[in-house]
């Protein structure tokens, strides 16, 4: 039965359904039984299945990533949790040497079923070692799924798919979702690997997203319409690998394109997207593909310098003007506003 | 205590045989490496062979090892399929990794040998992770890790050791010191005062270190750590001093290019791990001529035919390049 459920209630309900199904399932992760449980979302849990199966870590996160995959060589299938991205750096080797070529360089003898959950996010003084989106980083290696979910649905449904599948699966989540309400269904249910969702539908545009930014789309769409401007909305859901077909459909029908994403522009997802599309796809574009990202600059703490630095809704709808050459409104949107541009919402009162 | 005195001769025999066929294999890829058929960088481990030997006459086949750039005595000495690792180095479809991994990336699971990877330090986390699912899984297996005295110097080896004393996992961590890395020497990479063993008891982990030429120590050695950790009383480190005979990757020798003495070497040689332990075997009267010379001709024949194997066999199709990306 369909109920309405957070974002972060959704990841914790995909752990304890994952680690009742299957007694080989472990979490761990630094605080992931400490008195905040990674912003609620492992509650619960080592009551449930006990300190062998639920731990904190050292603060060793390259050592830990080996030791995760170790474990899964031998039938143990780990979810490691980082609060932040940025420490998860300290792991490139174990996940890009080690995670990432396993299955391939043994010849198919062996494969690495662990799941890392990386959270990033922005505003509230993250500054610039707190808020990176790296997922082209991660996208970039062969071997490695990388998956984002928007909607507290997908969390859920993606999650489950992570972690029962039999490869590295790095799942990232944006903390201003954490909070999100959606529809989600109780048990277990998965969202496929590699499957982009259709949020909208339209002839006009197509505005291909991931994590946070699809929200932040959704606003700039509604406005859009009331304009009589109809985008067709593409979540990504997966960044690796890519559903092109979804895409490709799309912009066959829009003819423009603008992507979306979290990270900084240059050699971002999204540039990836503009590119394919620009090659693919050349003869049925009516005209430039664009792209909306963050300045290639380190993250700023003061909310005086982030004010201009995040796009948002209204970014994406002078963007649509620009492309259809029309002068579209945002009056709308800039007045909806009831908190400040740094926070998700009223009900974030920091520190993090 | 296990004493040296106390080995049974079959196991003298035993590790003398796994020493001999080891250095027969390396010094066949060495002989044979300049026909450019085994296109692949190779680590030979020739000089080395008593660590192998010494350990893996201890473990059971069901324990698990890990293993570095230099493998392939850890590989053999395991029982991984010597026709399938050199046909593994000559790139073929029979190698034990497809082709994809080559002299670098040796697998054998079917003796727990889980895999051998090119990054300094690499499976060090990851036989420390096979021992943690060993604890999960509830079994009396061990894991063991194979690392040259350049792995000390990484991060990830402190970060293994704690985790592993922490939870008191059944893991064998065995450091080969060759006093190399590539050509860096231990002295401008550590304190010469150093004592690799020394300084990680301080962490915890119970530890000793011996002389890696000399197999019956090595055996002993292991047999006392490996008793420790089946009774569940945590992780062990065994340092053991040996020496690489020809360079670091490739067949030959490089004592003339300056980062190491000819003295040096020819010191070393005088402790051949193959000699050292003939001799001891003809001091203990257990030396039986006839039966070793038996043993050179079976392994002479047998790496005959594992390099016709490799030889003859085909080549993976190149649309191989192109799968096993993910598991399905």
């Amino acid at each position: 039965m369909a109920r309405n459920l957070q974002f972060g209630k959704a990841i914790n309900e995909a752990l304890f359904i994952a680690m009742e199904k299957e007694h080989k399932i472990i979490t761990f992760g630094l605080g992931v039984d400490d008195p905040k449980r990674i912003f609620g979302t492992t509650a619960g849990l080592k009551e449930k299945f006990g300190s062998y199966r639920v731990f904190d870590m050292p603060v060793s996160e390259n050592a830990m990533t080996g030791i995760a995959i170790g474990a899964s060589l031998n039938g143990i299938r780990p979810v490691m949790t980082h609060q932040r991205l940025d420490f998860f750096l300290l792991t490139m080797d174990q996940l890009v040497n080690n995670a990432a070529k396993w299955h391939y360089m043994f010849g198919g003898k062996s494969s690495v079923p662990i799941t890392i959950r990386l959270i990033l996010g922005r505003g509230w003084g993250q500054g610039p070692q707190h808020s990176q989106s790296l997922q082209s980083w991660f996208a970039h290696i062969p071997g490695l799924k990388v998956v984002m979910p928007a909607t507290a649905y997908d969390a859920k449904g993606l999650l489950l798919s992570a972690i029962f599948d039999d490869n590295p699966v790095i799942y990232l989540e944006h903390r201003w979702l954490h909070n999100l309400e959606g529809e989600v269904p109780e048990g277990d249910y998965r969202v496929p690997i590699g499957k982009a969702n259709v949020l909208k539908t339209g002839n006009d545009l197509t505005i291909v997203s991931l994590s946070y930014m699809t929200i932040e789309a959704l606003h700039a769409i509604e406005i859009l319409e009331k304009q009589g401007v109809h985008c067709e909305l593409i979540d990504l859901r997966t960044v690796n690998p890519i559903d092109w077909e979804t895409i490709f459909k799309s912009v066959g029908k829009t003819g423009r394109l603008i992507a979306l994403d979290t990270a900084t522009e240059t050699l971002s997802i999204a540039g990836e997207i503009v590119a394919k599309v620009s090659m693919e796809m050349f003869g049925k574009l009516k005209g430039a593909p664009t792209r909306i990202a963050l300045p290639d600059f380190p993250t700023p703490t003061s909310p005086s310098l982030t004010d201009k630095y995040y796009k948002r809704a209204e970014d994406i709808v002078h963007t649509a003007g620009k492309m259809l050459g029309r002068k579209l409104d945002v009056q709308e949107i800039l007045d909806s506003r009831k908190s400040p541009h740094d926070v998700p919402g009223d009900w974030f009162k920091g520190p993090f | 205590m296990v004493l040296r005195t106390n080995i049974d001769a079959k196991i003298l025999i035993q590790l003398l045989y796994q020493m001999k066929r080891i250095r027969a294999v390396e010094e066949t890829i060495a002989e044979r490496y300049n026909e450019w058929k085994m296109r692949c960088p190779t680590h030979l481990c020739t000089g080395q062979e008593a660590v192998s030997a010494g350990v893996c006459a201890v473990l059971r086949k069901d324990d698990f090892v890990v293993s570095t750039h230099r493998a392939h005595g850890h590989y053999l000495a395991k029982g991984g399929d010597l026709k399938r690792m050199i046909a593994e180095i000559y790139g073929k479809a029979a190698g034990c990794s497809s082709g994809k991994g080559g002299s670098m990336h040796l697998i054998d699971k079917s003796v727990g040998f889980m895999g051998s990877t090119s990054i300094v330090g690499g499976t060090i986390p990851v036989g420390t992770g096979l021992g943690f699912s060993i604890l999960l899984n509830g079994t009396d297996q061990i894991s063991c890790v194979f690392f040259g005295d350049g792995a000390t110097e990484e991060g990830v080896f402190y970060e293994s050791i704690n985790f592993a004393i922490l939870k008191k996992l059944p893991v064998l961590y065995i450091c080969e010191n060759n006093l190399y890395s590539v050509y860096s020497p231990l002295c401008v990479r550590q304190p010469a005062e150093r004592s690799i063993s020394k300084m990680v008891s301080s962490l915890g982990i119970a530890s000793d270190s011996g002389d890696g030429n000399d197999a019956t120590e090595v055996y002993t050695k292991v047999i006392n750590a490996v008793e420790h950790i089946r009774q569940g009383k945590g992780p062990f480190l065994l340092e053991f001093a040996t020496y690489r005979w020809r360079e670091h990757c490739g067949p030959n020798f490089d004592n003339d290019i300056g980062y190491r003495t000819e003295e040096e070497y020819l010191c070393w040689k005088k402790k051949d791990p193959i000699m050292l332990l003939e001799n001891e075997m003809k001091n203990r009267d257990v030396f039986n001529p006839g039966e070793v010379q038996r043993v050179d001709s079976l392994i002479e024949s047998e790496v005959h035919e594992a390099f016709s194997f490799a030889e003859s066999s085909p080549f993976p199709s190149q649309d191989e390049a192109f799968i096993q990306l993910f598991k399905e």
